[in-house]
């Protein structure tokens, strides 16, 4: 991150196109990103939100915390909603039946409705080439449905489809590298980001709305209630996360990866895991096993940023 | 000056879509409607109609697209069929809720397994209870001018409910016709542009689509049942209109030969022409017979049809569809509910047929009425009866 950034909380704009009063639960990191990005989109923003946390609860009739237009239809579908708005407005402009206006259509939604159930669909959208920004807000499970695994489940995390048992250590597979997925489709940016670092995680958004074409940010938001945490743990998980290198923070412009934040030593995994109640049946063996992949992982995006 | 033109139906609506100057086309391949979106792509592409087609990746997004499309007041239009239809199903649901006036041209197909790219009624059977209006054609001249009054009947603001337009699936999509088309100017003057009330727009905040709990929920589909009742209103209106001008009377429920007639037989979609032929062979042997014929699915025309069978003794049904396990044919079903409590109630025989492309002839049609006035007499120990299957 830039210096300037330290100083840039008295540039930050002090309007809230997502308001107070919502039911996320204490200490919802996902609730906080959510916020952050889209002050960072601007007035001139259409929000597209897939069904969720953030969909539930924030619009329950008669309430709603969005003061942009916003709209909401179902799980699996978020990425090709955006793109028919973004090509209706398109088609409306270029004929002359609504004001010429750079407008942008931001996609939010969860891990699951993205890595998951909505794969297709946005891999559809980022293949033609929309103009949209989609955000997936990381949680790694289904939290809204009460902590079922997705494929952003780490390795080992116990939720209630991937219990940790007598028989079973948890969740038996890796995250699904989906920022490498975004950048398979040659889109023109990708970026990780986390609202412990709320600045760069802005920056990205304004960044990500001034490509031509399709973006994609995955934000790691921490779940006190999936993860089984303390609520005032948020902002400081969200920086173990980052500095374990369990979630590390970069860019990928036009196919070109660069660290956004990076550690000459990455702190030990523990630091991280032993603060969570999904992580507590793992034994010091396969915590070993689970740190040794972290630290490969980091080092291989290192590589591709060429600071190997 | 309205110009009569041999044309493929498919080809037709493309260029009915041309006319209406549609702003969004969302489509995906499905036999046998692709005829219809190639032919879209290809005005889009010749600079035709200042469109954007938006290839997706699955019926699903495709309706998706539709929605967002819409949201922003774009007149939106999409064409399925059979599977495409079944994956768009959930999504269905979401473009009437939140009333959303896309238009969609199904070239009805049967339904796997086993894998049947033929036409029958299988697939509109099933989203029977999406809240859309859903109109059946009979011939392509029915198809062209039913694709215009869709755009003027799902945009009225009175109505601002999605549109299904049936056409059997290669009985009529792939059918070369002569069709009378309508001047541009004629279209644009009985079409007027898409004014979307409430649309997605950063001067002018909403929210559309929010979570509803218990306290909301009954209410919001309270609403949509009486948008969705009320629209015969417009619908009536505008079929009223388009009869004043181009000269062609479409109305929620049709018959032929049917006044005073003792026994009726009902049809949906194109097989009413076939049936019409087979109502003149009949009469000629002497037989009492009409046909009466279901343009409009939904909402279900309750007064035309008790009014239509008024004197009517027997009733007999030929569905292109089965509810399996069920009480067979969907459209007898609601047929027979819709006249339980009529009062003489005319005896309904529910035939089954024509599934999965399977033509029924002018010989078939009369084989139907004939084994259906047998068994108005005698009953049967079957709910319905599966015309022409070998068991």
């Amino acid at each position: 991150m830039q210096n300037l950034n330290i100083y840039a909380s008295k540039l930050v704009e002090k309007e809230e196109s997502f308001s107070p009063g919502h039911r996320a639960c204490i200490g919802c990191g996902e609730v906080l990103a959510v916020r952050l990005a889209v002050k960072a989109a601007g007035k001139n923003v259409v929000v597209v939100n897939a069904t969720g946390c953030m969909e539930i609860i924030a619009s329950q009739v008669p309430n709603t915390s969005w003061n942009v237009p916003w709209i909401h239809t179902l799980f699996e579908n978020t990425a090709a909603v955006s793109s028919g708005i973004e090509s209706g407005l398109k088609a409306m402009m270029r004929k002359g039946l609504i004001p010429q206006s750079d407008t942008n259509v931001v996609a939010i939604a969860g891990d699951g409705a993205t890595l998951d159930i909505g794969f297709q669909s946005l891999s559809g959208a980022m293949e033609r080439g929309h103009k949209l920004l989609y955000i997936c807000f990381d949680n790694e499970a289904y939290m809204n449905t009460g902590v079922q695994r997705s494929s952003a489940t780490p390795f080992g995390a116990s939720t209630t489809t991937s219990p940790a048992g007598k028989k079973s250590t948890g969740q038996t597979s890796w995250k699904k590298d989906m920022p490498a997925l975004a950048v398979a489709h040659g889109i023109p940016y990708v970026a990780t980001a986390n609202p412990s670092y709320p600045f760069d995680l802005m920056e990205k958004v304004k960044k990500a709305l001034n490509v031509d074409g399709p973006s994609y940010i995955q934000v790691m938001s921490v779940c006190p209630t999936g993860w089984r945490c303390a609520g005032d743990l948020t902002i400081r998980l969200g920086r173990l996360s980052a500095e374990t290198g369990v979630f590390p923070l970069y860019e990928v412009e036009n196919g070109k990866y660069k660290m956004s934040l990076d550690f000459p030593r990455l702190r030990p995994l523990t630091d991280y895991t032993s603060l969570q109640g999904r992580f507590r049946h793992l034994t010091p063996e396969m915590l070993g096993d689970i740190q040794q992949k972290v630290v490969e992982k980091y080092n291989e995006i290192k590589a591709k940023a060429g600071c190997g | 000056m309205t110009k009569r033109v041999g044309m493929e139906v498919s080809v037709a609506i493309g260029e009915m879509v041309k006319m209406a100057d549609v702003d969004v086309v969302a489509a995906y391949p499905i036999t046998p409607q692709t005829h219809i979106v190639e032919h879209i792509a290809e005005l889009v592409a010749d600079g035709e109609l200042n469109a954007e087609y938006v290839p997706v990746e699955s019926e699903h997004s495709a309706m998706s697209a539709c929605l967002g499309s819409a949201a922003v007041g774009a007149r939106t239009f999409t064409a399925t069929a059979g599977q495409g239809l079944e994956l768009m199903h959930e999504v269905l649901y979401v473009a009437s809720g939140m009333r959303l006036p896309i238009v969609m041209t199904v070239a009805n197909r049967s339904l796997a397994a086993p894998l049947s790219v033929w036409g029958d009624h299988s697939d509109v059977m099933a989203v029977r209870d999406t809240g859309w209006i859903q109109i059946f054609c009979e011939n392509g001249q029915d198809v062209v001018d039913n694709v215009i009054c869709a755009f003027r009947i799902a945009e009225d603001n009175k109505v601002l409910l999605p549109v299904m337009v049936h056409l059997d699936g290669f009985h009529l999509s792939h059918v070369i016709e002569p069709m009378l088309f309508p001047e541009p100017e004629e279209v644009k003057d009985f079409l007027p542009p898409n004014k979307y009330p409430l649309p997605l727009n950063p001067a002018k905040p909403v929210a559309m689509g929010d979570f509803a709990p218990p306290f909301i929920y009954t209410e919001a589909r309270w609403a949509h049942e009486t948008a969705l009742r009320q629209s015969k209103q417009t619908i009536l209106k505008v079929w009223d209109e388009f009869a004043g001008k181009f000269g062609r009377q479409y109305k929620p429920v049709e018959s032929y030969r049917a006044d005073d007639a003792k026994t009726l037989l009902f049809t949906i979609g194109s097989f009413s022409e076939t049936a019409m032929t087979a109502v003149d062979a009949l009469r000629e042997e002497g037989l009492d017979i009409g046909l009466v014929r279901l343009r409009l699915w939904r909402p279900f025309p309750f007064e035309e049809l008790r009014a239509v069978v008024k004197g009517a003794e027997t009733l007999i049904v030929l569905d292109r569809a089965l509810s399996v396990g069920g009480p067979g044919g969907p459209v007898c079903s609601e047929i027979r509910s819709a006249l339980y409590d009529a009062n003489p109630r005319p005896k309904i025989v529910s035939f089954v047929g024509g599934l999965g492309g399977r033509d029924i002839t002018v010989d078939g049609f009369s084989a139907i009425v004939k084994r259906g006035i047998e068994l108005a007499k005698t009953g049967s120990d079957r709910e319905f009866q599966m015309f022409g299957v070998r068991e």
